[in-house]
């Protein structure tokens, strides 16, 4: 199930020159790598928000849960609940992961739930056309803040290393082999692996120029130094005009969220003893 | 019928339902079927808590206000419930407490100062004991013999406190025989709350996960299933908030767990948009809806039937969804595995309403009363297919579409498995009749309040009308259970007729309203005096 077939066929409908395409782009590159793995493609999920994003759930022909808006993650979630053998590939907006369902994705991190978890940033609200999101910068001019947006930006990676993530990057949607790099390592690590990807929404808030001109590659970099990660997480806050930097910033080691049921026998035979046993208790 | 009933109260925190626990124990080695209702406050510590437990020979399903014996924790307790004493019952109550206001107490009801502090200082025991002592005092004023009182304690008390035994010894001795309760020599039946019986059918019809955010009046089911999971095989979780908890629910849905959630209006409001979407997807997923008084947080621990237009409507667009009210324990228990089964076959939300009498009242509960439907498995999730599902309207394969054509045909196929649901259903007795099938009179109920209808009924020789399934609603099965009847009180707690007004859009008007929404539940005699006033007044 390689090329093509991961085409669904499903006409794409994302304006011309959208960064969303270099992330379809190279997640479907990923998968294709994935099929021969364990789990195999089959046995892997795309979750999505609701957003010009989460078309990606349309395009990719791999299992999917096209879910609400800001509810891509406990879904996700839920998915890892009911069969923690599959792989769980969630893609959210900003507005989608970072405003409507901020709690989910802060959850998500601290029980470090085994998932991948993409954010197409492009700090602008595409698909209810050009409003602010909490990774806009000071005086965005979007369609509900005329007059320029009046709230500092939130820095979520800085947010996803203090909630708990183990694996913490940024992508540029303007690097497509630094993108495949990135997914790559993040569906592997074992825990929740977060990326913020910078993506250009050529239509409501184009930044191609300036991260071209800003962003570069994290390196020399000690991903295992949880500090350092930090450090190099706030040298961007998503208001300056500083350096962006790219790249995995944290892969670290924690116990991964698991509900294991006990192995009691579950048919309803079974399940009448157990509970006929629990019921004398109650004489 | 035998009957009688103990209240006992005292402050939250006392220990009051803990102490009932071990007064079922004593009741069910005599073999009385038992019912429970409780009322305690929205407050961990003080407030005044109390329960009525009523014992008989017959299963009963209600309280009485009048009572045969109350066993005060607390001053409080004398004040607020010796009134209820009838004559020839009796006042357990600490020597303790301030004895010169003398309570009110029924001519002929006697009164028995049980010395807690003496006796707590006599065998150095920690005030928590102070239960035991009341509870050995029962056992004498209903005439046990002490061997009998002292193999329910041994088995039931904290054996981390051996004086538990001891005081309660003494309380026998302190106490003397009100009445002699006969011993009916009989295996009486498990006493349990509402919840636990539901819970119990949701393991029964399978349920792989149970994921919940707590919420009086269905925490205790959260409890429970987090308590027994290992010995089921089950997966409990509670996420972040109940947003997280439908979305997790639908996660596990589609792997195919059979799932269901727990929570009150409070909750189910954040839910409301999750549970759309578990029917846009077509996702399985049943929701216990336990209601409480609103708005808003209203009274927490206390009862009402107030979220029968909510569950009708809840959820943007128009899709079939299945509501069933269970009136009782066996009901809980059955209803549940029939409501996961209706799920996982015509993959649809589905609501098991309940309410904070219901789930929380405790009842003699019969596990072997059949249930109408065999379990349902749907075939496990074939992974070789892709499997896509969407919140946006979308074709059979599960791609996104604004298609016209296939908008309306996806909005017919959803809303067509209404149909083959009530055809499923017409076999589980989606209207229950009780008493007399052809009196001119009706009384119809929903939910919690069938118990204590069906019993004031009989008294007047009229039938009860339930109807259990309230979506789609069984409007053949009604109109037959009605036929004949030209009196109808519709009885329901809350203020504005929630099921009169579902019968009206079915063509159906009840003559009359029974209605009570102060968060208690309707007792005996209130109930029975309400429909005597209703007879009154309507010459039929
Ligand atoms: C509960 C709810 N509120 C609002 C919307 C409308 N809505 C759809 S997408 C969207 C914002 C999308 O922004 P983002 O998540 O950043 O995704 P993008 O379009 O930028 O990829 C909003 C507000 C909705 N679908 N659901
Ligand atoms: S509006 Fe922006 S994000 Fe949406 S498709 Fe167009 S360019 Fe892409
Ligand atoms: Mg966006």
């Amino acid at each position: 199930m390689i090329g093509k077939e991961l085409d669904t066929g499903a006409p794409n409908t994302w304006c011309p020159g959208c960064g969303n395409f270099s992330i379809l782009n190279a997640m479907r590159a990923v998968l294709a790598e994935l099929d021969h793995s364990q789990p195999d493609l089959s046995r892997t999920v795309l979750v999505a928000g609701i957003g010009c994003h989460a078309k990606i759930a349309d395009y990719v022909n791999v299992n999917s849960f096209y879910s609400i808006h800001g509810r891509a993650t406990p879904a996700a979630e839920g998915i890892k609940i009911g069969d923690p053998d599959l792989r769980v590939i969630c893609h959210a907006g900003d507005g989608d992961a970072y405003g409507e369902g901020l709690e989910h994705l802060i959850f998500a991190a601290k029980r470090n739930v085994d998932m991948t978890m993409i954010v197409h940033d492009n700090r602008v609200y595409g698909l209810t056309t050009g409003q602010y999101t909490p990774t806009s910068p000071l005086g965005f001019r979007g369609r509900s803040t005329p007059a320029g947006s009046i709230e500092l930006p939130l820095n979520p990676l800085a947010l996803m290393l203090t909630s708990g993530a183990t694996f913490v990057a940024r992508g540029y949607s303007h690097g497509i082999e630094n993108l495949k790099e990135i997914f790559r390592a993040a569906i592997a690590h074992k825990g929740f692996s977060f990326i913020d990807v910078l993506q250009v929404c050529v239509t409501y808030f184009n930044q191609y120029e300036e991260y071209t001109a800003r962003t570069y590659a994290l390196e020399n970099h000690d991903a295992t130094d949880y500090d350092l990660a930090v450090k190099r997480a706030r040298e961007w806050d998503y208001n300056s005009a500083a350096r962006i930097p790219l790249g995995i910033f944290y892969e670290g080691d924690a116990p991964v969220f698991e509900v294991n049921p006990s192995e009691a026998g579950r048919t309803p035979d079974e399940t009448r003893d157990a509970l006929d046993k629990l019921l004398a208790s109650y004489r | 019928m035998k009957e009688f009933s103990i209240l006992i109260g005292g402050k939250a925190g006392d220990g009051i339902d803990r102490a009932g626990v071990v007064i079922n124990d004593l009741l069910n080695t005599l073999g009385y079927y038992q019912y429970v209702y409780r009322e305690y406050p929205s407050i961990i510590r003080g407030g005044h808590t109390f329960s009525i437990i009523r014992a008989s020979s017959d299963k009963v399903y209600c309280h009485r206000d009048q009572v045969d014996i109350v066993i005060a924790m607390n001053r409080e307790t004398i004040d607020a419930h010796a009134g209820r004493l009838r004559d020839g019952g009796a006042l357990l109550y600490d020597a303790t407490e301030d004895k010169a206001a003398a309570p009110i107490i029924a001519d002929g009801a006697t009164i028995q100062a049980i010395p807690l502090q003496d006796i707590l200082a006599a065998e150095s025991a920690p005030p928590i004991t102070r239960n035991s002592i009341m509870i050995g005092a029962l056992a004498r004023a209903l005439g046990l013999e002490w061997t009998d009182a002292s193999a329910v304690l041994t088995r039931r008390l904290p054996k981390s406190l051996p004086q538990n035994l001891a005081v309660a010894r003494r309380g026998y001795d302190a106490a003397s025989p009100v009445f002699m309760v006969p011993n009916l020599d009989r295996v009486a039946l498990p006493v349990l709350t509402g919840n636990e019986a539901l819970a119990m059918g949701l393991l029964q019809g399978g349920l792989d996960s149970y994921i919940a955010y707590p919420m009086t009046p269905t925490s205790s089911i959260l409890h429970f299933l987090a308590e027994v999971a290992p010995l089921f095989g089950l997966k409990v979780v509670h996420p972040e908030s109940e947003i997280g908890v439908i979305l997790m629910a639908l996660g596990a849905s589609y792997t195919g767990d059979k799932v269901a959630v727990g929570t009150s209006g409070g909750g189910f409001c954040l839910m409301t948009e999750g549970f759309s979407f578990a029917a846009m997807a077509e996702l399985p997923l049943v929701v216990v809806l336990g209601m409480r008084p609103g708005p808003s947080t209203g009274l927490p621990t206390y009862s009402s039937q107030t979220e029968l237009g909510f569950a009708l409507n809840a959820g943007q667009g128009e899709f079939s969804r299945l509501v069933v009210a269970p009136g009782d324990a066996e009901e809980s228990f059955q209803w549940a595995q029939i409501a996961l089964n209706m799920a996982a076959k015509h993959r649809v939300p589905v609501i098991l309403l309940t309410d904070k009498n219901g789930g929380e009242g405790t009842y003699s509960f019969d596990v072997n009363e059949p249930t109408a439907i065999e379990r349902y498995e749907a075939p496990p999730r074939d992974w070789s297919k892709v499997f896509k599902i969407d919140s946006y309207e979308h074709d059979e394969t599960g791609l996104t579409t604004e298609d016209a054509a296939i908008t309306k045909a996806m909005q017919d196929k959803r809303l067509a498995k209404t149909g083959p649901i009530a055809s499923d259903l017409a076999a589980c007795e989606p209207v229950k009749v009780y008493g007399d099938k052809e009196a001119a009179t009706a009384i119809i109920c929903w939910g919690s309040n069938k118990g204590v209808c069906v019993e004031a009924a009989a008294a007047f020789g009229w039938r009860v009308v339930q109807p259990v399934v309230l979506a789609p609603f069984p409007a053949a099965q009604f109109a037959e259970a009605m036929r004949g009847a030209r009196l109808s009180i519709v009885v329901e707690n809350n203020a504005t007729g929630q099921l009169k007004k579902l019968l009206r859009l079915h063509d159906f008007t009840a003559t009359e309203s029974v209605r009570k929404y102060d968060g208690r539940a309707f007792s005996l005699e209130e109930l029975s005096a309400a429909l005597t006033a209703v007879k009154e007044a309507s010459p039929v």
